[in-house]
């Protein structure tokens, strides 16, 4: 017995052991690695950045810590303006795509129990589809000679094609396009679970549709707001492809200018930094985004 | 003596009047047609078996559900077409539906901030509600902090608090275990009298409409079989339906005889004898004569000048610890139970299995159904 | 509960804004003018020209061995990442191992990306391994990503799943590894399945961490696409989006059908 005892418990701790080691070595080490190599000098050569750690003679572990990188990030302008850029492009598009889902995600979890599967799969089959694709097919709609402006001429409200692609207007559309299903999902997961009960009391209590939504339904569907906002701004923050085929020269967002960093100008370091600050930015509402799933996780438990 | 005296009804102004009322939900027809008065200040009960149309009847009351045809008049107004939000009813949930993201307060203040009413007088009004329902201690607790029996008294607080003209219950008691359930069912009787207030509740439990109610609607598929008060709808029957859902009942169908004079001589299929019983029916028709366990005397002697007796063997007996119930095979094979206290602590029961005894019942306390 | 014409109304724009792009992608793939946007008449020549582009055959080829590599890699850790969560109650470390399992979610993969490549180099500085980067490094930051959305799939319905269903094969006699294989993995299959179609899809449109690891010979479908509409539209790119749009509509509608007909 005790060794079938022996054998499971070293069954169970190989089961832990495997995704934990992948996870260790394949994602929390190389986020350490940025982190460190955002300290380190850059230098030409391969690879582009000075050891953090230099073995001395000694024997003595000299580390080299340079806030430089840091610096150069406050100090240039353009990163400054690509930092504020992209929180509020994420800010306002999350915001956009709550508008949009919001009534979406309503409407489906209201609908008769049978037209909500369907309704669902609607909202999920694009997130299915190419990512890139979809971003892509804006750049037709969008452009100056594009559908929309011969739409627009053709039902003459404009008589000169409007200027959307390659402008900030262009992300917009992209990053609200394209997440759009990650803030319907959540939204629809917390409003479904609404009790129907509950907004019938406030009708006989006396609050009329708009009232009981605003007392009732809105509060009721906080985690989802949360969660849904999460999951479109986090990304949007960091989003590379939306503004390299939809953005303009002036639109300076942290992703492209990481990788333009990277790729041109081969600084890793400066990219590394970027990277961090990026990151910086975004701790907050991933914690938050994080605390919410384990406390939803936890109120299934119970 | 032949019959019960019936009370005359108080006639006061109906609060609510429920005109030829129809709801169908596409095929399925849940409310049949119905007219019904319940007067100011009563304790209506809408009693059937799961899915007679009787939450539909009610929340057709509340607003939740437009009638297909005919109309819910309230206090004499014609509330048809009214929204729940401008009715002058409030509605007690099954599950509660206490807003789980408010306190016991808020919950409770929210009826009187949505008309409007001023801050400082919800919160004396607030208070007044909880303490009524002995919640005053409560009014910071969320509604996850409660148990199902504080959670409940919450929500009537929060219906009585707006002081309507008709608070609606359906199933109020039930999410309580048995005990507290019971218990409840007083203190909610007494809360009514006190406010004065009518109600009007939906239940499946017969107990708790016969306990609760001043008058009671016996409900089936969709329509009303009867309406009365609990002593009535028990004791006189008008459907062996309604005989057979209140109650545990003995039928013996046949066909009348004759019928002079308020009483009906029946022959009755598997018993020999005809039997006497009060009503009222044609001769020649078929019906039923039903008896309830506990108005059957059994005695191993036959007993002398009564007007029903038959004789069987005892087959069955269920001890039920206040009662048992004694299954009796008459000669026929036609079962009959037979209802005794049992009065003494670990007496001998003076009638044991196989034994063979006499059943006889008095015609008044039986009831001839068409 | 009573529905607005105004919430259905915002419905369907809703809707509209998701679909139209993607409709109006797969009426001008038949366009026969190379102008996008002006209507030529019908023509099917840009799938004959795409079908004639070698570059896009090797890369949709080197996308689709990537993407079954990485899925599958993303499916057993992901079963196993699960298991851990669900079945593991609470153990030191579970904290960690639940923040390192979702943070791949949220994380900007431009900053997964970068961190990647520099493991990467850092590692064949140390050990010689990977040589150079490939298939293998790509197949590798598709596995983790994948592995995190394929927890969170398994993940919910493990715990949905009956307990006692494996207790009752124990208490027939039955040795955990074999209850995992004859009962947790059957019962639990629809999800598996899922899954590993989402690793699948993540991996075969990944464009952002990709570039920063893939290496020369080894451009992938979408890098392949980015590059090309970097230059502007194409319609090549819209013929080859009508084909993945109705590969996966056929796929979706396929999983849908199946899994209606189960539940009846």
């Amino acid at each position: 017995m005790r060794v079938a005892g022996t054998h499971r418990e070293l069954g169970r701790r190989l089961v832990l052991a495997v995704p934990y080691v992948w996870l260790l070595v394949f994602f929390l080490a190389p986020l350490l690695i940025v982190g460190k190599i955002s300290l380190s000098e850059s230098r030409l050569g391969i690879p582009p950045y000075e050891p953090l750690i230099d073995w001395a003679q000694s024997g003595l572990a000299m580390v080299k810590v340079s806030l430089n990188n840091y610096v150069l990030l406050f100090e240039d302008d353009l990163y400054v303006q690509a930092y504020i850029q992209s929180l509020t492009i994420a800010g306002i598009s999350t915001f956009l795509c709550l508008l949009i889902g919001y009534p979406m995600a309503l409407g489906i979890a209201r609908a008769p129990e049978k037209a909500r599967g369907p309704l669902l799969l609607l909202v999920i089959v694009p997130f299915w589809t190419s990512f890139l694709i979809r971003v892509y097919s804006w750049m037709s709609i969008l452009r100056d000679e594009g559908i929309l402006n011969h739409a627009l001429m053709a039902v003459g409200l404009i008589d000169e094609p409007l200027i959307i692609l390659n402008t900030d207007w262009a992300v917009y559309v992209g990053i609200v396009y394209s997440y759009l299903p990650f803030m319907v999902l959540p939204l629809y997961a917390s409003l479904e679970k609404l009790d129907p009960s509950l907004l019938e009391a406030a009708a006989d209590l006396g609050a009329r549709p708009v009232r009981a939504f605003i007392a009732v339904t809105l509060p009721l569907s906080l985690p989802g707001i949360v969660a849904g906002s999460m999951l479109v701004f986090v990304p949007a923050v960091g989003e590379y492809v939306i503004p390299s085929l939809l953005g303009g020269g002036d639109t300076q967002m942290l992703g492209k200018a990481l990788w333009d960093v990277f790729a041109q100008t081969r600084d890793w370091p400066a990219a590394s930094a970027l990277a961090m600050a990026m990151l910086a930015a975004l701790v907050l509402p991933i914690a938050l985004f994080q605390r919410l799933q384990t406390r939803l996780e936890e109120e299934e438990n119970r | 003596m032949s019959l019960a005296v019936r009370p005359e009804r108080e006639i006061r102004p109906p609060a609510i009047q429920i005109r030829g009322v129809e709801k169908r939900f596409g095929d399925a027809t849940a409310v049949d047609g119905i007219d019904l008065d319940i007067q100011e200040g009563e304790f209506f009960s809408l009693l059937g078996p799961s899915g007679c149309g009787k939450t539909t009847l009610l929340r057709m009351m509340a607003g939740f559900e437009m009638p297909t045809a005919g109309a819910v008049l309230i206090a004499g107004a014609d509330m048809t077409a009214v929204p729940p939000y401008e009715r002058p009813v409030n509605m007690m949930f099954q599950s509660y539906a206490l807003f789980p993201h408010m306190n016991v307060a808020d919950n409770v203040a929210f009826g009187l901030r949505q008309d409007g009413v001023a801050k400082s007088e919800i919160a004396g009004r607030v208070a007044e509600a909880l303490d009524l329902v002995q919640m005053g201690d409560f009014a910071k607790r969320k509604p996850h902090q409660m148990s199902g029996g504080q959670r409940q008294r919450v929500a009537l607080a929060r219906c009585l608090v707006k002081r309507p003209k008709v608070v609606l219950l359906d199933e109020p008691l039930s999410a309580l275990d048995k005990k507290l359930r019971e218990k409840t069912q007083f203190e909610l009787v007494n809360i009514q009298e006190k406010v004065g207030i009518t109600f009007v509740m939906v239940t499946h439990d017969q107990e708790e409409a016969m306990t609760m109610s001043t008058r009671i609607a016996v409900m089936n598929a969709g329509r009303i079989l009867q309406v009365g008060r609990p002593h009535e709808i028990y004791e006189y029957p008008t459907s062996r339906m309604v005989a057979d859902f209140i109650g545990i009942a003995n039928f013996f169908t046949g066909t009348v005889e004759s019928s002079a004079g308020g009483v009906v001589t029946f022959r009755a299929q598997g018993i020999d004898a005809p039997l006497t019983v009060a009503g009222d029916l044609a001769p020649g028709s078929a019906a039923a004569v039903m008896v309830r366990p506990e108005k059957i005397q059994m005695g191993r002697e036959a007993a002398i000048g009564v007007d029903n007796s038959v004789s069987g063997v005892v087959k069955e007996i269920a001890y039920l610890g206040d009662v048992s119930i004694y299954h009796v095979r008459l000669d026929s094979g036609l079962v009959v139970l037979v209802t005794n206290a049992n009065l003494r602590h670990a007496a001998e029961p003076a009638v044991t299995w196989e034994d063979r005894v006499h059943l006889s019942w008095h015609s008044g306390n039986a009831v001839v159904l068409p | 509960m009573h529905r607005s014409p105004a919430l259905l109304a915002a419905m369907f724009v809703g809707f509209a804004f998701l679909y139209a792009p993607i409709a109006l992608l797969m009426v001008y793939s038949f366009n026969a003018s190379r102008e996008v946007s002006v209507w030529g008449g019908f023509s099917t020549k840009w799938y004959g020209e795409l079908l004639q582009n070698q570059a896009y055959l090797d890369a949709a080829w080197l996308s689709l061995k990537i993407a079954a590599t990485s899925a599958t890699g993303a499916l057993v850790l992901g079963t196993l990442a699960a298991l851990v969560l669900v079945r593991y109650g609470r153990f030191r470390g579970r904290m960690v191992f639940n923040g390192l399992i979702t943070a791949p979610l949220v994380m900007p993969e431009i900053i997964l990306g970068l961190a990647m490549l520099l493991l990467f180099v850092a590692l064949e500085d140390l050990t010689g391994w990977p040589d150079g980067r490939g298939f293998t490094t790509i197949a590798i930051v598709h596995t983790t990503v994948g592995m995190a959305y394929a927890t969170v799939v398994i993940r919910s319905r493990l715990a949905q799943m009956d307990e006692s269903l494996e207790e009752a094969a124990m208490d027939l006699g039955a040795r955990p590894v074999k209850v995992f294989f004859l009962i947790t993995i059957p019962v639990i299959a629809p999800s598996l399945a899922a899954a590993w179609l989402l690793a699948f899809t993540l991996s075969l449109d990944d464009v952002v961490a990709t570039q920063f690891v893939s290496g020369p010979g080894s451009t992938t479908l979408p890098i392949e696409v980015f590059s090309s509409v970097r230059l502007g539209v194409s319609p090549q790119v819209n013929a080859l989006g009508t084909i993945i749009v109705v590969a996966v509509a056929v796929v979706i509608g396929l999983v849908w059908r199946l899994s209606a007909g189960k539940r009846r």
